[in-house]
C-alpha cells in the first residue's frame, strides 16, 4: 500500500473526531423533552449542541480537505456504519442519567485534556478548533464531574446507579489511548494528538474523582475496540437511523 | 501575545479588530450593520458581542467575517442571515460570509458599554478579568452579591442560571469563556 498524503491522513483523522462529536452530540439529544427537570433538559441539550457544533467544525474542514464537492452534511448523512470511526464509547445507547452522565464525565475528562493538547497541533484549522471547543470542555466537565459526585455520594439508588454505569463503561476506556499508523504517523508530525500520553493524567484525574464519590474503580478484564476501524456495536445502526432518516428518504433535501 | 502598551486591559485581537473598524475603507457599512443585534439578546449589536471581525469591499461583493461564539449556536446562522438581509435592505445584493475560528471568541471582547446593556437587559454580564477563575457575580436587578447558581446553562449555552438570594429573582448570568 501506498504511503497516504499527509493531507489524505489529516482528512481521515478530522473525520474521525467529526464522528466522536456528532455521535455523542446526538445521544445526548436524545434527552430533549426527556430529562429529570427542566434546568438538566436544558443543560443536556446545550452540551449535544457544542458536540454538534464542533462536529461540523470537524467536518467542514475535512470536506475542504477532500475538495471533491462533498460537504459536511455528506459526511453525517451519507456514510453508512462502517465508514464512521468513531470511538464506541460515543455511540452506547444513553441509559439512564447516571449512565449518560457517568459516560459524559468519563469522556469530558479526556476532551479537555485531548483539546488542550490539539491547541499547539502544526495543523492551524485543527489548533484552531481546538482553541473552540477547549472553553466548552472546561465547563462540561465542571458539570458532568458535579454530577458524578452528587449520585456516587448521594443515596444509595443514585450510588447503585452511578457504579453500576461506571462498571459498564470501564471496558471501553482502552480505546480512547490507543493509537493506529495513522494517528501515529500524524502524531510524529505534530498534527494529531498523542493519546498514549493522556492515559495516566487521566487516569489519575478519574480515580480522584470516583474516590471522592465513594466510587469502587471497576476491576475489569475485558476491553472493547474497533470504532475506528468502523467495526462498531449493535446500536451505531439504530442511532444513524434516526439520525440519517430525513436525507434517506428525501435526498439532499435542504431547510 | 502582548496587548499593546497603552491598552494594557484589550486582548490584543480585539485591540486589533477595533482598529479594523477605525481605519476601515468603508466605515459606512460597519455603521450600517450596529442596526444588527444578537438574535437572542437583541439590545446588542454583533459588533458589541465581538462575533463581527471585519468588513471588505471586493468588486461588487461585500465579505463580512463573524467568529462564532459557541460551536453549535443556532443563533449564528440567524445573525448570518440577519447581515446578508440588512446589506440587502441597503442595495448590497452580494454578500459573502465567512466564518473564523481564530483567535476563538471571548468574552473579554464585549466593551463596558456593551456589559452595561445586558445588565439593564437583566442579564448579569461576565467580568474582564481571568476567564478561568470564578469571579465576584452580582444580581443584574438588585445588585446584591447574595447569589446562588442554579445550572450550569440557562436559556443558551453562552449563560448559566442563578438565582439571587436577596430579591429572590431568577437570572441569566453570561459566562466568562
Amino acid at each position: 500500500m501506498s504511503a497516504m498524503t499527509t493531507q489524505e491522513a489529516t482528512r481521515q483523522y478530522a473525520i474521525r473526531l467529526g464522528d466522536d462529536a456528532l455521535i455523542l452530540g446526538h445521544r445526548l439529544s436524545e434527552w430533549c423533552s426527556n430529562a429529570p427537570f427542566l434546568e438538566e433538559d436544558l443543560a443536556l441539550t446545550n452540551v449535544a449542541l457544542d458536540f454538534i457544533g464542533r462536529a461540523r467544525m470537524f467536518y467542514s474542514y475535512a470536506a475542504e480537505l477532500s475538495g471533491d464537492g462533498r460537504s459536511e452534511d455528506s459526511f453525517a448523512y451519507q456514510r453508512d456504519c462502517r465508514e464512521f470511526t468513531n470511538l464506541l464509547m460515543h455511540e452506547l445507547p444513553r441509559g439512564d442519567f447516571a449512565f449518560t452522565m457517568a459516560r459524559q464525565y468519563l469522556i469530558d475528562e479526556y476532551s479537555l485534556a485531548f483539546m488542550e493538547q490539539m491547541l499547539s497541533s502544526t495543523d492551524p484549522t485543527l489548533a484552531a478548533i481546538a482553541a473552540k471547543a477547549v472553553k466548552e470542555s472546561r465547563y462540561h466537565l465542571r458539570r458532568s464531574r458535579d454530577w458524578v459526585l452528587r449520585l456516587g455520594d448521594g443515596t444509595e439508588e443514585s450510588h447503585q446507579r452511578m457504579q453500576t454505569a461506571i462498571n459498564e463503561l470501564w471496558g471501553y476506556n482502552a480505546e480512547l489511548f490507543e493509537m493506529d499508523t495513522l494517528e501515529a504517523d500524524l502524531a510524529g508530525q505534530g498534527i494529531a494528538v498523542d493519546t498514549t500520553a493522556l492515559r495516566q493524567p487521566w487516569s489519575a484525574a478519574v480515580q480522584a474523582t470516583l474516590a471522592e464519590a465513594t466510587l469502587a474503580v471497576p476491576e475489569t478484564d475485558w476491553s472493547v475496540r474497533g470504532g475506528r476501524q468502523g467495526l462498531h456495536t449493535e446500536s451505531l445502526g439504530h442511532l444513524l437511523s434516526e439520525l440519517q432518516f430525513i436525507q434517506r428518504a428525501y435526498p439532499g433535501l435542504e431547510w | 501575545m502582548k496587548a499593546p502598551n497603552h491598552i494594557p486591559l484589550l486582548p490584543a485581537e480585539e485591540y486589533e479588530r477595533r482598529q479594523r473598524r477605525e481605519t476601515s475603507s468603508v466605515p459606512a457599512l460597519w455603521d450600517l450593520l450596529d442596526e444588527v443585534k444578537d438574535p437572542e439578546i437583541p439590545v446588542i449589536s454583533l459588533w458589541e458581542l465581538g462575533v463581527l471581525q471585519d468588513i471588505a469591499v471586493e468588486g461588487d461583493t461585500v465579505v463580512v467575517t463573524i467568529t462564532p461564539t459557541y460551536s453549535g449556536c443556532p443563533a449564528m446562522t440567524v445573525m448570518a442571515e440577519d447581515v446578508v438581509t440588512a446589506l440587502a435592505a441597503a442595495g448590497y445584493h452580494s454578500t459573502e460570509i465567512v466564518t473564523r475560528l481564530a483567535p476563538a471568541w471571548s468574552s473579554l471582547w464585549m466593551s463596558p458599554e456593551a456589559k452595561e446593556k445586558l445588565r439593564h437587559y437583566g442579564i448579569a454580564p461576565p467580568g474582564c478579568g481571568s476567564t478561568s477563575a470564578p469571579e465576584p457575580i452580582a444580581c443584574p436587578h438588585c445588585g446584591s452579591d447574595d447569589v446562588r447558581k442554579i445550572s450550569e446553562f440557562g436559556s443558551t449555552a453562552c449563560k448559566s442560571l442563578y438565582q439571587c438570594g436577596d430579591c429572590r429573582e431568577p437570572f441569566d448570568y453570561f459566562k466568562p469563556i
